[in-house]
């Protein structure tokens, strides 16, 4: 089980903050193949994944980063603090 | 070295002179304001409580080692912001100015591209969220590294 986030205008399209998600993906990217296919907006808000940042247990992470023992997974744009 | 991520508005100039920087020859500080531009009313901020909190402690921790602060604070705020509003501001205090300033905007690069906030722009036009600028990440490598 892993607690997915997102934020932002993925959150929006989404339509959801954050989900719990029942998944053996070995990667980020693996997560992601499995999350656009819960709903359009799903695919939508990951349909292009060089707007979109990941981070793994709070740290920034690749998309072929691992996911073994990962407990929270968020999906974000390029971010803009400051 | 403190983090304070804030949804009410904080006062500048309290934190300045609230900041103890003893044993410091220098002390730096930078105010980030909401700007006015085209008709721009309000700014809704959005973060990643946890991560933003550990980001950030990691940022001042670099800094730290690396400019020899003395001391070092970061506030931040999320949620609604109107026009003229701080933002967010960085202290930085080392026993020289170089050092202060240089760590001031180590600082200000790191919280613009890795620190998970993401502003939204409520204008005449509806909402638009901020885009990053290639600039902004950029300017990391002027630190040696984008990570």
């Amino acid at each position: 089980m892993i607690e997915v986030l997102y934020f932002a205008w993925l959150r929006e399209r989404a339509g959801t903050a954050r989900e719990k998600v029942e998944t053996q993906a070995p990667t980020v990217a693996a997560l992601v193949e499995e999350l656009r296919g819960r709903s359009e907006g799903h695919a939508l808000a990951l349909s292009d994944l060089r707007a979109v940042r990941v981070a793994v247990d709070q740290k920034l992470a690749a998309f072929d980063a691992p996911l073994v023992g990962a407990r929270e997974v968020a999906f974000f744009p390029p971010m803009t603090g400051g | 070295m403190e983090v304070r991520i804030a949804l009410d508005p904080f006062d500048p100039g309290a934190e300045l002179s609230g900041f103890s920087a003893a044993g410091a020859g220098a002390v730096v500080s930078f105010t980030g304001v909401v700007r006015g531009d085209g008709g721009l009313s309000a700014l809704e901020i959005e973060h990643y409580p946890g991560m933003t909190e550990s980001a950030i402690a990691a940022m001042v921790e670099e800094a730290r080692a690396r400019f020899g602060l003395t001391a070092a604070r970061v506030i931040h705020r999320h949620g609604r912001l109107d026009v003229g509003e701080p933002i967010m501001m960085v202290l930085a205090a080392a026993p020289h100015r170089r050092a202060a300033f240089e760590a001031a905007e180590f600082l200000m690069d790191y919280l613009k591209s890795r620190a998970p906030f993401w502003k939204k722009e409520l204008g005449p036009g509806g909402e638009t969220w901020v885009a990053a600028r290639d600039e902004d990440e950029a300017a990391l490598g002027r630190w040696g590294g984008a990570t």
